[in-house]
C-alpha cells in the first residue's frame, strides 16, 4: 500500500507562539474576595513566579493537537495488530452515548437513589462478565487490567493468611506470560517461581509439578496462552495445583480467542481480570485510559475489593460489608466511562459475541496459514496447532540469513501504512512477531497485510539496506533508543531540552 | 449471526474453505469436551440490538439517574466540578488519537508521543518538579505508587499519613502496602485549623524514621496546609522523603510543591480536563524532584524522552527507560503499570496549554473568590466552618447538629452538598463538605446560601 503519514515540523508547544495571548476567557467577579483570603495565608505559600508555561491563543493550541493527531495512527486508519493487546475497532456509537451529560457530570458522592441508572449499567455488567467468564461475582473497580492482577493476587495472599497458611510465599508464571503477572505477583510480596513452556506451546506440566509445594500460593496463567495456544491440559493443571493447596489466576488479556467457547471458572481458575479496553472494544486511548474487571469464585469471592454495586430487588446499591474483602483498590468505583462502553459493547451483540471468539481465531489462522511459509518465517512451538486470538513466528531464520530481523520487518510494515504487531515477545521466541488481528480485520485487508509481509521478506534476501533504513513514511525515520536512553541524553521534559541545547552549545564552542 | 462490527462474520464458509475446514468448531477442537460451553452465554437483552434500540435501552437506563442540578452541585471530596473546555473533548474525539495504542512503534506515533513529553514537561513546571511520569491510573493509585516508590528508594518500611487526607487514597495506599510490610503510621489533625497536626508529624518522624511523609494540600477538608515547608524541612533532617499530593488546578495560586520541599508529587487530572464521570476515568500525576539522581530508576510507568533519529539528522520522540518497567523486568519492574491514563494527560496537557500561567492563575483566583465569598455567606446565616482558623481554597468543612436534615432538603430542591464526613470520621458526625468551582455564579451561591438560612431559622 501506498502511504505517507503527515509529517508537520511542529514545535513543542512551548514554542508555538511568541507572543502572550489567552486560551480561555476566566471572569473576575470574586476578585476582591480572592485578595481577603490571600492575605491570610503566609506569603511563601503563593506562587512566587508563574510556571514557565505557553500563553497560547485558542487557535493555536486547536491546530497544534490537531497536526500532532495526524502524525499518530489508531485502529480508526489501518490495523494495529497488536499480540495481547486486542486492538479492535471502538464503536462509534459506544463513544457517544457513554459521553452522555448524565454519566459526565454525575459526582461520585450522590447519593444512591439519584444515580440508579449508573448503578444498573454497573451491575448489569457485573452479572454479565461474571457469566463470561464463569465466576460468581465480578468487581469494576480495578482501573487496568494490572491491578485486577494485583487485587488477584492480594486475594490469593488474604485467603492463605486467613487459613493460618502463613508460608506460602510462591507465585507460580510460566515463562511465556505477560511481564505483568510475575511484577503483580512481586508486587504482592510473592516470589516468582518461573516454569517452562513444553514443545507444543503448553505450560510444561511436568515442571510444574517439580515446584509445586506446600509453599506454593497459586499459579498465574492467561489461557489461550501468549502463543495464542489453548492450553490442552489446563484441568490437569488445575488439579495438580489445587490439589497442594493452590489457586489458580487467569489473565483475561487473551479471552478474545474463545469468548463463549470456554470460560475460565469452568477451567478451574478461582479469580480471573478482564480488561475491558481489550475483549469489549472499550479504546485504548495512546496508553489509556482503560477499565478492568476482577472477578472470582466461590470463597474468593468473599476478598473481592470493595464496593460491589447489589441489587435488593428494588433498588441498586454498593455493598460494602465484605468483611474479607483486600479493601480498595483504587478510589471511587473505577473508570466508569470504559465501562460503560463495555456495557454497550456487550448490550449490542448480545450471545452473538461468540462470533467474536470464532471470527478472530479464523483470522489469526488464514493469516498464520499464509505467514508460515514465507521463507525466513517459523513457528517455533506447536506446528500443527490451531492457532487462537493471536499467533506468533519467528524471524530467526531470517536474521541468520539475512540480517533483517523482527524490528527491521515491524518498521518495514509501517512503511506500508500498517502498524507493526508486538515485536520480541513473548521472550521465548527470538525475534518474534505477535500477532493479533481482533475479529474487526476484513479479508481484504488481511491479504494486504500478507502481501507487505511477502514484499518485505522477499527484500530481506534481495535488498536488506532497503529494509534495514525503514521507515521512511512515517513522520520521522527509525528513532535511536540506545541514544534516547544514555544517561547524558535522558531528556523527559521541555526544560531538560533546553538545558541540553545549551551544554551541547558549550561544549561546542 | 453476522455482525456489522464483525466483517468477516459475513463470509465465514469462504474462510473456513481457505482453512480446508468446514465447521468452525474444529478450530475449538483441542479444547478438552468437558469445558466446551453447550449453551449460549446469558448476556445482553436477548439478540444483537441494531443502534437505534441500542440508543433508546441506554437512554431508557440513564432515565432511571434522579439527579437534577438546579444549579452546578456544591458536592466536593476530592473531586469538583469543573469546566471542561469544548476544545479539550473536541480534540481528544480525534480517533487517531483515541484509537490508538501505547506508543511501541514510535516513528508512526510522533504525535501521540509529543503531546505526552508536553504533558510532561507541562506538569514538571506546575509541580515545580523535574521529572513527571506519563500517568498512573488516578490520583490515589499515584499516591500509593509514590509509597512504594519512597519505600524502594530509602529501604526504611514506614510512612507517615495524616488522617486529613482523602480517606479512600488512604484507603487504597493501605490495600497496595500493609500486605507487604509497609507500615502507615497515622498522624491526627489540628481540631481548631484542620490542618496536619505539627507536633505529631514531629513526634512521628523522630519515632519512625519514615520512607516518607505525605501531606495533602489543601487536603481533604478544603483547608490548605501551611506547614508543607516545615514538614519537609523536618523529613529531610531525618531522611525522609516528601511527597505532597496537591490538584493542578491551583498551582497557578499556589506555590509549587516541588519548592517548598516536596521530592514526590501527586495529583489527579479531574479539575484539568478529565471531569467527574462517577469517578473516573481521570490520570494520576506522579513527579519527582531529583537532584541526585536517586528517584528516577525507581519511577514506575512510562515516560517519554526526545532522542534523534538513527541517522542523526532529526529529533523525535519514545518510550524510555523501559528497563524500569514489567514487560522487561519482569518480577524486578518498578511496578506491574501497563495501561495507564494517556488520553487524559492529553487532555490535561491542552487544557493547561489553553489556559497558560495567567488563565490558571485567574482560575485559581476565580475559585478562591468564591470560596471566600461562600464560607462568609453560610457563616452569616448560622452554617459554620467546622475548623475556624483553617483557611479553605475550593471545598470548606462546615457544621451543623442538623446537617444531615439540611442537606436532604437542600437534595430536594435540586441543590447538592456532600460528603457528610459521618461516613469517614466518626469524631465528625456533624460535618459535611461544600465545594464551588468557577462554574458558580452569585446568584448560584445565594440561592444555596438563602435556603440554608431558610432550613436553619426553621
Amino acid at each position: 500500500m501506498n502511504f505517507r503519514q503527515a509529517k508537520w515540523d511542529e514545535p513543542p508547544i512551548f514554542e508555538v507562539g511568541t507572543f502572550a495571548r489567552e486560551g480561555v476567557k476566566v471572569d473576575e467577579e470574586f476578585l476582591s474576595y480572592t485578595s481577603e483570603l490571600l492575605s491570610r495565608l503566609p506569603k511563601r505559600l503563593l506562587r512566587g513566579s508563574p510556571p514557565s508555561i505557553p500563553s497560547l491563543s485558542e487557535v493555536e493550541v486547536v491546530r497544534h493537537y490537531t497536526r500532532l493527531s495526524q502524525m499518530s495512527y489508531g485502529v480508526d486508519l489501518g490495523p494495529v495488530p497488536l499480540g495481547s493487546c486486542t486492538m479492535k475497532y471502538n464503536p462509534k456509537i459506544c463513544e457517544e452515548l457513554a459521553a452522555d451529560s448524565r454519566i459526565a457530570e454525575a459526582h461520585p458522592y450522590l447519593d444512591e437513589e439519584d444515580v440508579q441508572g449508573i448503578l444498573e449499567i454497573i451491575y448489569t455488567l457485573q452479572k454479565w462478565l461474571a457469566e463470561i467468564v464463569g465466576m460468581d461475582v465480578c468487581s469494576i473497580q480495578t482501573p487496568a487490567g494490572a491491578s485486577g492482577e494485583l487485587a488477584g493476587a492480594l486475594m490469593i495472599k488474604k485467603y492463605h493468611l486467613d487459613r493460618g497458611d502463613v508460608v506460602r510465599d510462591e507465585m507460580i508464571v510460566p515463562d511465556s506470560a505477560h511481564g505483568s503477572n510475575p511484577a503483580s505477583a512481586a508486587m504482592a510480596g510473592f516470589k516468582v517461581v518461573r516454569i517452562p513452556t513444553d514443545r507444543r506451546g503448553n505450560t510444561d506440566v511436568e515442571a510444574l509439578r517439580a515446584v509445586l509445594s506446600s509453599r506454593t500460593a497459586g499459579i498465574m496463567l492467561t489461557n489461550p496462552n501468549t502463543l495464542g495456544l489453548f492450553e490442552e491440559y489446563i484441568l490437569d493443571i488445575a488439579r495438580e495445583v489445587h490439589g497442594v493447596g493452590g489457586l489458580l489466576y487467569y489473565d483475561g488479556a487473551n479471552l478474545n480467542g474463545i469468548i463463549g467457547y470456554a470460560r475460565p471458572g469452568d477451567m478451574g481458575f478461582d479469580v480471573a481480570h478482564l480488561n475491558l479496553h481489550k475483549t469489549f472494544a472499550a479504546p485504548h486511548g495512546g496508553g489509556g485510559p482503560g477499565a478492568g474487571a476482577v472477578c472470582a469464585k466461590g470463597v474468593l469471592a468473599e476478598y473481592l475489593p470493595v464496593p460491589l454495586v447489589d441489587f435488593d430487588g428494588r433498588k441498586y446499591y454498593f455493598r460494602y460489608d465484605l468483611p474479607k474483602s483486600i479493601g480498595r483498590i483504587s478510589w471511587f468505583y473505577g473508570n466508569i466511562v470504559p465501562a460503560v462502553k463495555a456495557f454497550l459493547y456487550i448490550a449490542a451483540l448480545g450471545p452473538s459475541i461468540k462470533e467474536v471468539a470464532e471470527v478472530s481465531t479464523i483470522n489469526t489462522n488464514y493469516m498464520l496459514k499464509k505467514l508460515a511459509s514465507l521463507p525466513g518465517v517459523d513457528l517455533v512451538y506447536g506446528h500443527s496447532r490451531w492457532r487462537k486470538h493471536e499467533f506468533v513466528i519467528s524471524f530467526e531464520k531470517l536474521r541468520k540469513e539475512t540480517g533483517i530481523g523482527a524490528e527491521d520487518v515491524a518498521k518495514a510494515l509501517l512503511d506500508r501504512g500498517f502498524h507493526a504487531p508486538t515485536i520480541l515477545f513473548p521472550l521465548i521466541v527470538p525475534e518474534a512477531h505477535m500477532i493479533e488481528l481482533t475479529e474487526s480485520e476484513t479479508k481484504e485487508n488481511i491479504d494486504h497485510m500478507v502481501k507487505a509481509y511477502e514484499e518485505i521478506v522477499r527484500e530481506a534476501y534481495s535488498n536488506a539496506d532497503k529494509i534495514r533504513s525503514s521507515p521512511v513514511n512515517t513522520s520521522v525515520k527509525r528513532l535511536d533508543a540506545v541514544y534516547g536512553n544514555l544517561p547524558k541524553n535522558i531528556t523527559l521534559t521541555y526544560k531538560q531540552f533546553k538545558l541540553r541545547e545549551v551544554l551541547k552549545g558549550v561544549g561546542s564552542s | 449471526m453476522p455482525h456489522p462490527w464483525i466483517p468477516n462474520s459475513y463470509i465465514k464458509d469462504l474462510m473456513l474453505k481457505e482453512l480446508g475446514i468446514s465447521s468452525v468448531l474444529e478450530l475449538f477442537s483441542d479444547i478438552p469436551q468437558e469445558l466446551l460451553l453447550r449453551r449460549e452465554l446469558s448476556v445482553g437483552y436477548g439478540g444483537p440490538l441494531p443502534e437505534y434500540r441500542l440508543r433508546r435501552l441506554f437512554n431508557d437506563i440513564l432515565g432511571k439517574n434522579r439527579f437534577r442540578y438546579t444549579v452546578p452541585p456544591f458536592l466536593g471530596g476530592g473531586m469538583c466540578l469543573h469546566y471542561v473546555p469544548a476544545v479539550v473533548k473536541q480534540l481528544v474525539s480525534r480517533s487517531e488519537f483515541y484509537t490508538s495504542y501505547t506508543p511501541y512503534q514510535p516513528e508512526i506515533a510522533q504525535g501521540l508521543t509529543q503531546a505526552l513529553f508536553e504533558y510532561q514537561s507541562l506538569m514538571a513546571e506546575l509541580y515545580g518538579v523535574d521529572v513527571v511520569n506519563a500517568s498512573m491510573y488516578n490520583g490515589s493509585t499515584a499516591t500509593a505508587e509514590a509509597v512504594r516508590l519512597a519505600v524502594r528508594v530509602t529501604g526504611r518500611r514506614a510512612v507517615v499519613l495524616p488522617r486529613n487526607i482523602h480517606p479512600e487514597i488512604l484507603e487504597v495506599v493501605r490495600t497496595w502496602s500493609e500486605p507487604v510490610g509497609i507500615s502507615l503510621v497515622k498522624v491526627g489533625y489540628d481540631r481548631e485549623s484542620g490542618g496536619v497536626d505539627l507536633a505529631e508529624v514531629e513526634k512521628a518522624i523522630r519515632e519512625w524514621k519514615p520512607a516518607a511523609v505525605v501531606i495533602q494540600t489543601p487536603n481533604f477538608f478544603g483547608v490548605i496546609e501551611e506547614g508543607v515547608g516545615e514538614v519537609a524541612n523536618l523529613a529531610k533532617e531525618h531522611g525522609s522523603l516528601m511527597i505532597v499530593y496537591e490538584d493542578p488546578i491551583f498551582l497557578g495560586l499556589l506555590e509549587a510543591p516541588g519548592n517548598l520541599g516536596a521530592d514526590i508529587v501527586i495529583g489527579d487530572t479531574s479539575s484539568v480536563g478529565s471531569g467527574l464521570n462517577f469517578g473516573g476515568p481521570t490520570a494520576g500525576i506522579l513527579g519527582i524532584k531529583d537532584p541526585e539522581g536517586r528517584l528516577l530508576r525507581q519511577l514506575p510507568g512510562r515516560l517519554i524522552g526526545y532522542t534523534r533519529t538513527v541517522d542523526g539528522y532529526e529529533g523525535g520522540y519514545m518510550m524510555v527507560l523501559q528497563t524500569r518497567e514489567q514487560h522487561i523486568r519482569r518480577e524486578r519492574a518498578t511496578s506491574n503499570i501497563t495501561t495507564n491514563s494517556a488520553l487524559e494527560a492529553v487532555k490535561a496537557a491542552i487544557h493547561i496549554s489553553l489556559l497558560g500561567p495567567q488563565g490558571l492563575r485567574k482560575l485559581g483566583e476565580a475559585i478562591a473568590g468564591r470560596t471566600e465569598y461562600l464560607v462568609r455567606a453560610l457563616s452569616r446565616v448560622g452554617l459554620n466552618p467546622a475548623f475556624e482558623r483553617g483557611v479553605y481554597l475550593r471545598e470548606v468543612t462546615v457544621r451543623h447538629t442538623r446537617i444531615v436534615e439540611l442537606r436532604e432538603y437542600l437534595r430536594s430542591r435540586g441543590i447538592y452538598i456532600g460528603p457528610l464526613l459521618a461516613r469517614f470520621f466518626k469524631e465528625l458526625g456533624d460535618c459535611s463538605l461544600v465545594c464551588t468551582t468557577e462554574l458558580h455564579t452569585k446568584e448560584d451561591i445565594d440561592l444555596l446560601v438563602e435556603l440554608v438560612g431558610e432550613f436553619l431559622k426553621r
